[in-house]
């Protein structure tokens, strides 16, 4: 078979991804932002994949956003990260599931660092070993979630019970898919098709009816920038790159916005918020945003689970015109309960972005 | 070729061989030949005036008045360490990374609080480096509030409200023992989490950001609550 384009490209970025038998580490962002999107992709992998994948309480944040604002030193969060690679030696794995994007960079930077630099990883023993007693073996794979599920994506179509496609007119949902730049910027062959043209995002969309916008700005950073929006005063930044990534997609009238990483899907969904309540501009069909998701999202509502179980009443930017487009059901009145119905009120209506 | 401190014997690395002792500094920067790639793909250079190919050229002239000047100006705090720049460097520098040593450096040598940038780092030690040691997460939603972040919408303002009843609609374990999204984690491991932070430097380093903090709100002439509002509201771009 002749092979061209991409998939030239993507032949040259193929990694190494278990199936099976992980420790998972959790995102301190998606843990306050998405807590769905982590249960449910634990849910499919274990209930409907039958896979093991274990978690333990005593994990905690690999420091990931402290070291990027540049207030915790490299050596820390370097015994930090073995810290958590010491909690999967002492429970059995060698593979590692990371629900985060900054973590997997830093992951892979710092046993890249190791593997470079003997010394540093001999200093780092030592002074996890004096702060905590704890030893640790590097795992033999870590894999970003993202990439887990795409390697299972096949499966989940398999299993699904709706399809990225319009059901009234048939066309495959146009679907932007936007990819953290952590997971392959700085170690491009550590990333599903590299760092130019990742296929992670793109191969979900594919196995699973839709079809990829390719825009000027695809790779373009959302704006998370860390202090760049962590230190209010500085939050411009973030809003003015999210700005320019929604301004180079909008001629092609994307259905939806696919993510793998933990800050994206936040700013792409609440920028567009503040962009239409200062601007009045929309850029989505009928004043709606457009709909930002996580792939566990996305893998849920093509397996059929409940919008509402999989926690997109939490986004600004609702869910519904894509729902529609795939026949999804759904209930509004049951969006804003909390568990057994609930009554938790409603969130103010924004003035400007119709959110349902 | 380091420097001599002015009346004593001891040997003080000059801004440079201290950078060299950064393995991202080693990583990041080997020989820049100018050519501007990385400050075409840098979101930062775009939105702020800001240009990585600079960094790198005044970096890799070695001179430590310029480097000094650099350390004290706004210049180092613009960059959002996406790293879009090591994909494309033709010379495989790594300029967000030259950016990170740079900015430790700065916040060893107390230059750090000549920038209104740089004053801006004791707003995150006290926000996401604190959070680390007290609830072992960068980010704790219970103590994101919602006047603090405008652009989290009226969302954010009705699930902050019923945090504990939205947890446990969306499957999370909000404060609670056991595995789960945010859930409480256990004081025995925050306590390694502390030792981990007094043996590898990172409680000195907070300790230096306090410190030359308090000294420049002194210089100043204001109390530190009144430095921390100042440094909150001061715009520059």
């Amino acid at each position: 078979m002749k092979l061209e384009g991409k998939k030239l490209i993507w032949k040259d970025y193929q990694k190494e991804i278990p199936d099976d038998k992980y420790f998972y580490v959790r995102s301190c962002i998606r843990q306050n932002m998405f807590p769905a999107s982590e249960h449910y992709f634990l849910k499919i992998m274990r209930e409907d994949l039958g896979k093991d994948v274990y978690e333990t309480e005593h994990h905690t944040t690999c420091g990931g956003i402290g070291y990027h604002c540049d207030v915790i030193k490299i050596e820390t969060i370097m015994s930090i990260v073995a810290r958590q690679f010491a909690l999967m030696t002492e429970a059995g794995y060698k593979n590692y599931a990371v629900s985060c994007i900054t973590s997997f960079g830093l992951y892979t930077e710092i046993i890249h660092t190791w593997q470079t630099f003997p010394e540093i990883l001999a200093k780092t023993r030592r002074q996890l070993k004096e702060a905590t007693g704890r030893e640790f073996e590097i795992p033999e794979h870590v894999a970003h979630a993202s990439d887990i599920i795409f390697k299972l994506r096949h499966e989940i179509a398999a299993k699904a019970k709706y399809r990225l496609v319009n059901k009234k007119t048939g066309e495959p949902l146009k679907v932007v898919e936007h990819i953290g730049c952590h997971y392959a910027k700085m170690f491009p062959h550590k990333g599903v098709g590299g760092a130019e043209y990742p296929y992670v995002l793109a191969g979900m969309i594919e196995a699973w009816g839709g079809e990829i916008v390719d825009y000027p700005e695809r790779r373009h950073c959302c704006g998370f920038g860390f202090r760049q929006y962590f230190v209010k005063s500085n939050r411009g930044y973030s809003l003015s790159n999210t700005h320019k990534k929604f301004e180079s997609m909008e001629p092609f009238k994307p259905d939806m916005i696919i993510t793998n990483c933990p800050g994206c899907p936040y700013f792409m969904d609440r920028w567009q918020y503040v962009i239409a309540e200062t601007e009045g501009k929309t850029y989505g069909e009928n004043g709606r945003g457009i709909p930002v998701f996580t792939y566990e999202e996305v893998a849920g509502l093509v397996m059929g689970y409940d919008p509402w179980d999989l926690g997109l009443q939490v986004h600004q930017i609702g869910p519904e015109s894509v729902l529609d487009k795939m026949g999804i059901p759904y209930d509004p009145e049951a969006k804003y309960k909390g568990l057994d119905g609930q009554d938790l009120g409603r969130p103010e209506m924004p003035k400007n972005i119709s959110c349902c | 070729m380091g420097r001599e401190v002015s009346g004593k014997d001891e040997y003080m690395p000059t801004l440079y061989e201290q950078l060299l002792q950064d393995v991202r500094f080693q990583e990041g920067m080997k020989v820049c030949m100018n050519c501007g790639t990385c400050t075409a793909i840098c979101p930062a250079a775009e939105f702020y005036d800001y240009d990585p190919r600079k960094v790198l050229d005044l970096v890799q002239r070695k001179k430590e008045a310029e480097l000094e000047a650099l350390l004290k100006s706004d210049v180092i705090w613009f960059c959002g360490e996406c790293m879009s720049c090591l994909t494309r460097c033709p010379r495989n520098n790594g300029p967000g990374l030259v950016i990170m040593a740079l900015r430790t450096l700065s916040q060893q040598t107390g230059l750090f609080v000549h920038s209104q940038k740089g004053r801006q780092q004791i707003l995150l030690k006290r926000g996401i480096g604190e959070n680390i040691l007290r609830y072992g997460y960068c980010v704790y939603g219970p103590t994101m509030m919602p006047e603090a972040h405008p652009e989290a919408g009226p969302i954010w303002e009705w699930e902050h409200a019923h945090l504990p009843e939205v947890f446990d609609r969306l499957h999370g374990n909000l404060d609670k023992r056991g595995p789960g999204a945010l859930r409480k984690i256990p004081d025995e491991d925050l306590a390694e989490l502390k030792s981990i932070f007094d043996v590898t430097g990172t409680s000195e380093l907070f300790e230096n950001i306090e410190h030359y903090s308090a000294e420049k709100a002194r210089e100043m002439g204001v109390d530190m609550e009144e430095y921390i509002q100042e440094v909150e509201e001061s715009m520059q771009l």
